[in-house]
């Protein structure tokens, strides 16, 4: 069921609890290419989706206490204000994604960003934990980690690493990175799956690697709200608490499928551009060396 | 250009002698031949000292708690000092003083590995210092002459204050820092270990926004230990004490040239 709002004058109404696996709803209506006027307008709003679990399912690796502040006010305030920034902007009724990579704008963030990505970063958070979590992954993501890693407990090892040395606040992450550059003529001469690598990284304050068109698997906060009422300051201990009691290997391995799944039809695509530009060259040096060529094939073949 | 530092400022740099006298007072009677060998044979170590907050870990009570102090000196400051010295135990960057040590190893903006812990030591070293029991209200004299005449009225510098903090983003600081250039007072914010010094500016009062600072106190209501910081804590007279150090260095006012 879509709901939509009536957002009179650019005025945000107060968010109301979410329903249970709420799910984004966005389209601006328009009238045949004609905006409508302002107060008619009918704009999306980011709603706050509640973990998986219930606030008290991680105790006592995660308090209720911390989970009701750190869901409940930061994660909340960030989506109250994201709401705010983009109310009647073209930004207004794009998916979050989009939001982070425009707002993101390529290293000059917007005054918003901050807002969008810590949004999905603790979207993606919540989605990364369960109750009872913890173990070993398996199948392909174990045989990645132990391609790219050399073993599980290696990769343990960086990814803990990463969320200690991070200095300040931020982020640990473990991507799947796609070997491909964001650049028209940078083409990979021999793309292959195996190019693409699991690799462990770290990002200041709000930034996430989606905005390196890398696709994040897992992430821990290590913004210090996030352990402090828990942990005090014994970041080490958050840090394995989460690997050995928290973490969801079921969804990180989703996650990877999809990810997996994305760089192989975006390898496709380049191989299809790659062919046709290719053809389009042959063909323009045709049309060159034979002056009276008598057909008049169009080169956007 | 070191700046002769009050005994407050300084954490303590055991000097390389007094060092030597005090690890081997029970050499000097083994090896009274090798008088002149001393100083090869001990091993001279400075370091930098952790320096207690000048009040007990209770006395900001209720506007910070007795327990985010034992953590917040005694684990994370500590840590700092810890680690800067395990850093420096091996490394060309000896004996300096904290203040030069900070200007070096930031490094013109390409801050060395050191940097982080040298400067978080000082700032939090300068932070303690610009608390106090029963602190907060309002300067007097200099202070709030100058305070008057760069913001316009002391409700005006505190709301800016205020403000400033609430606008930090992750982790920082956010100063009221004397510039040395515009000859003026100014509020400004930094991230993570970010430092006025590395600037040549000198700082009167500073509030630790990271989370650690407030987290236990306050959880996410930043406004209200902004707020309480101003009105419960924060130390008038160490910014006059630093005021006065800064007016050797920088002039605030035209000078007063007698008429004959």
């Amino acid at each position: 069921m879509q709901h939509h709002t009536l957002s009179c004058c650019g005025g945000v109404r107060p968010s109301l609890p979410p329903p249970p696996l709420s799910f984004r709803w966005s389209k601006i209506k328009r009238e045949g290419g004609r905006r409508l006027p302002r107060c008619a307008r009918i704009a999306a709003q980011l709603e706050l989706k509640p973990p998986p679990y219930s606030l008290s399912s991680l105790e006592p690796h995660m308090s209720r206490e911390t989970l009701e502040y750190h869901w409940g006010r930061h994660h909340r305030a960030h989506v109250a204000s994201l709401n705010n920034l983009i109310a009647g902007t073209d930004l207004d009724g794009m998916g979050l994604d989009e939001i982070v990579v425009v707002s993101y704008n390529k290293g000059n963030p917007l005054p918003l960003f901050v807002h969008a990505a810590q949004v999905w970063n603790h979207d993606f958070f919540w989605q990364s934990i369960k109750p009872g979590g913890g173990g070993r992954p398996s199948g392909r993501l174990m045989e990645l980690i132990e391609r790219d890693f050399g073993s599980f407990d290696r990769m343990l090892e960086e990814f803990k690493r990463a969320a200690l040395t991070q200095f300040g606040s931020g982020w640990a992450w473990l991507v799947y990175k796609a070997n491909r550059l964001d650049v028209g003529n940078a083409v990979n001469p021999c793309p292959s799956e195996k190019g693409n690598k699991l690799v462990v990284l770290k990002s200041p304050n709000a930034v996430n690697p989606i905005v390196w068109d890398y696709s994040p698997l897992l992430a821990i906060d290590v913004w210090e709200h996030a352990y402090y009422l828990d942990y005090e300051n014994r970041r080490a201990d958050y840090v394995s608490i989460f690997l050995e009691k928290l973490v969801s290997w079921e969804v990180v391995s989703d996650r990877l499928d999809v990810a997996i799944e994305r760089a192989a039809e975006r390898a496709r695509e380049d191989e299809t551009r790659r062919q046709e530009d290719d053809a389009a060259v042959t063909h323009s040096e045709a049309v060159e060396m034979y002056l009276d060529s008598d057909t008049d094939d169009s080169e956007a073949e | 250009m070191a700046m002769a530092l009050p005994l407050a400022y300084a954490s303590s740099v055991v000097h390389p002698f007094e060092a030597g006298r005090l690890s081997f007072s029970t050499k000097a009677t083994k090896h009274k031949k090798q008088i002149y060998q001393f100083r090869n044979v001990t091993k001279v170590l400075a370091y930098y000292g952790l320096t207690n907050p000048p009040y007990k870990l209770d006395a900001l009570e209720p506007y910070m708690s007795r327990r985010t102090l034992e953590l917040h000196w005694g684990n994370i400051h500590r840590g700092y000092s810890d680690s800067l010295n395990k850093q420096l135990a091996n490394s060309p960057l000896y004996g300096c003083t904290m203040e030069e040590l900070i200007k070096t190893t930031f490094n013109n903006g390409n801050p060395l590995p050191e940097y982080n812990n040298a400067a978080e030591v000082w700032n939090h070293d300068f932070f303690w210092e610009s608390m106090q029991p029963n602190g907060g209200r309002l300067p007097w004299g200099g202070v709030l002459d100058q305070i008057e005449k760069d913001f316009g009225s002391f409700s005006n510098f505190r709301d800016e204050f205020v403000h400033s903090a609430m606008m930090l983003f992750g982790s920082g600081w956010v100063w009221l820092v004397l510039k040395t250039n515009e000859r003026r007072l100014l509020i400004v914010r930094t991230s993570n270990a970010l430092c006025p010094l590395v600037w040549g500016d000198i700082p009167i009062i500073s509030l630790d926004m990271w989370e650690h600072a407030y987290y236990l106190d306050y959880k996410d209501d930043v406004s209200k230990y902004v707020n309480n910081f101003m009105d419960h804590l924060i130390s008038w007279h160490s910014a006059t004490t630093r005021m006065v150090r800064a007016e050797a260095f920088v002039n605030l006012g035209e000078p007063k040239i007698p008429v004959a």
